[in-house]
């Protein structure tokens, strides 16, 4: 079922067109690559399909109903519950420990201190950085934190997560790791993935692979999600 | 790539520095090994052991015949173990220069064909790639894969990310171009 969905997307910042009528479909679990060069529009794209930004024409579609044109505080209620949302930059609060920063969307969405802290320990060990619960960002390296970013863009086990180039800052071992468990994390939750990157190693994970240029799809990629049901390391 | 076939004695050699074998056990050693390499021929395979017999670099330790076809079993020699360090010794020199069919191809399709032609090339050359790409991922992160299996994986799947980055900025830059001859405005800023 296709329960995302993007309707002649049109988006310009000031007289710089970012999309020229962009649609685009994702299902429910299913991983969409968006690829093409930088500047082609895939963050903008992104921010609209996220509801953090609004197309200046076209619609979002959210499982049937309009995302783009409800209220800001509609769209950011979606973003802290349905929605997880991570940067190249894993963009963690300096001041908090991995775990408080972790815990952090579950308790703006109103789950308890305990319950919160103990979901997010859960979710730093699955990505393999339990013994960091309670150190800050500042002591981790770039790898560790994007750790973090992921478990805490999926702790709220949104039904889409939406990642800006993800691995853009790893080296490749790093991010091949970062981008395995996500993606396998993902899958075994049933949660579609849009993920934005410009390295075709990393495009291959997703199910199919959209290519924008100039802020229009250029290319529809196969659909090869009977191949991609195998396993996962 | 021809440098997988030039490097055979030097597996052979590197095969039976593990223990002596015979010429089925080093085929199919090979082909174990190099996952992502065209398995090897058995004429081949005698073909090379001859040499490396002829050579001095293996000897031959035992021939059996048990009811079925005959089979020599070859040992590495002590010259033959020198040959392997010092191959594994030298660096091996980067690419001197683009030796690809690929390259060839698209430089030949932009010299007689439009740029439509070029474009539809390019983009079902990256579709290709992409295909292949996806099978290496998946086999690379099947449950089953071996270290090998992982490393060769790897290196192919590095490599082919590499020509569809490449096939990409062609493709731009094509594009580019289409644009400049048609004076049409380039789009963004
Ligand atoms: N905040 C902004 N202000 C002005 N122009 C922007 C802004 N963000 C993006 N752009 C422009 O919009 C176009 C698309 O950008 P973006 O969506 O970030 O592309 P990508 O993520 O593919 O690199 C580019 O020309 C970029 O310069
Ligand atoms: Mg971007």
């Amino acid at each position: 079922m296709s329960q995302l969905q993007a309707r002649d997307l049109v988006r310009s910042y000031g007289r710089t067109p970012a999309l020229r009528g962009v649609t685009l479909d994702v299902d429910e679990g299913e991983i969409v690559a968006v690829t093409g060069p930088s500047g082609c529009g895939k963050s903008t794209l992104l921010h609209c399909l996220a509801g953090i930004l609004r197309p200046d024409a076209g619609e979002v579609i959210w499982r049937g109903e309009r995302l783009d044109t409800r209220s800001e505080a509609a769209r950011s209620r979606l973003r802290r519950t349905e929605f997880g949302v991570l940067f190249q930059f894993g963009q963690l609060v300096a001041e908090l420990t991995a775990a408080e920063n972790v815990a952090l969307p579950l308790l703006l969405a109103g789950t308890g201190r305990r319950a919160a802290r103990e979901a997010a320990l859960t979710w730093l060990e699955r990505f393999g950085v339990a013994e960091l619960a309670d150190v800050r960002p500042g002591e981790m390296s770039g790898g560790q934190q994007q750790r973090c970013a992921t478990a805490r863009s999926l702790v709220t086990e949104p039904r889409v997560l939406f990642a800006d180039e993800p691995t853009g800052a790893l080296d490749t071992l790093t991010g091949e790791q970062v981008l395995t468990t996500m993606v396998r994390l993902a899958r075994e939750r049933r949660t579609s993935v849009v993920l934005v990157t410009h390295e075709p190693r990393i495009a291959a994970y997703a199910d199919r692979e959209v290519t924008i240029r100039d802020g229009a799809v250029e290319h529809s990629g196969f659909d090869l999600s009977a191949l991609s049901t195998g396993g996962d390391r | 790539m021809n440098s997988g076939l030039m490097s055979t004695p030097h597996v052979l050699l590197g095969l039976l520095a593990t223990g002596d074998k015979h010429g089925y056990e080093l085929k199919r050693a090979h082909d174990e090994r190099l996952p992502q390499a065209r398995p090897l021929a058995f004429g081949q395979v005698y073909a090379t052991l001859n040499r490396l017999q002829r050579d001095g670099l293996v000897t031959v330790t035992g021939q059996e015949r048990d009811g079925g076809p005959e089979r020599t079993t070859y040992a590495l020699t002590g010259e033959g173990r020198a040959a392997l360090d010092r191959w594994l010794n030298d660096v091996e020199p980067p690419y001197p220069y683009v030796a690809s069919t690929l390259l060839a191809k698209v430089a030949v399709a932009l010299l007689v064909a439009d740029l439509d032609r070029v474009r539809a090339c390019l983009a079902a050359q990256r579709q290709a790639h992409t295909a292949r790409l996806r099978e290496l991922t998946l086999l690379k992160h099947a449950p089953s894969a071996t270290l090998d299996d992982v490393v060769a994986a790897d290196f192919a799947i590095a490599h082919l990310d590499a020509d569809l980055t490449w096939l990409g900025t062609t493709l731009s830059r094509v594009a580019d171009w289409h644009r400049e001859v048609r004076h049409e405005p380039a789009p963004g800023p």
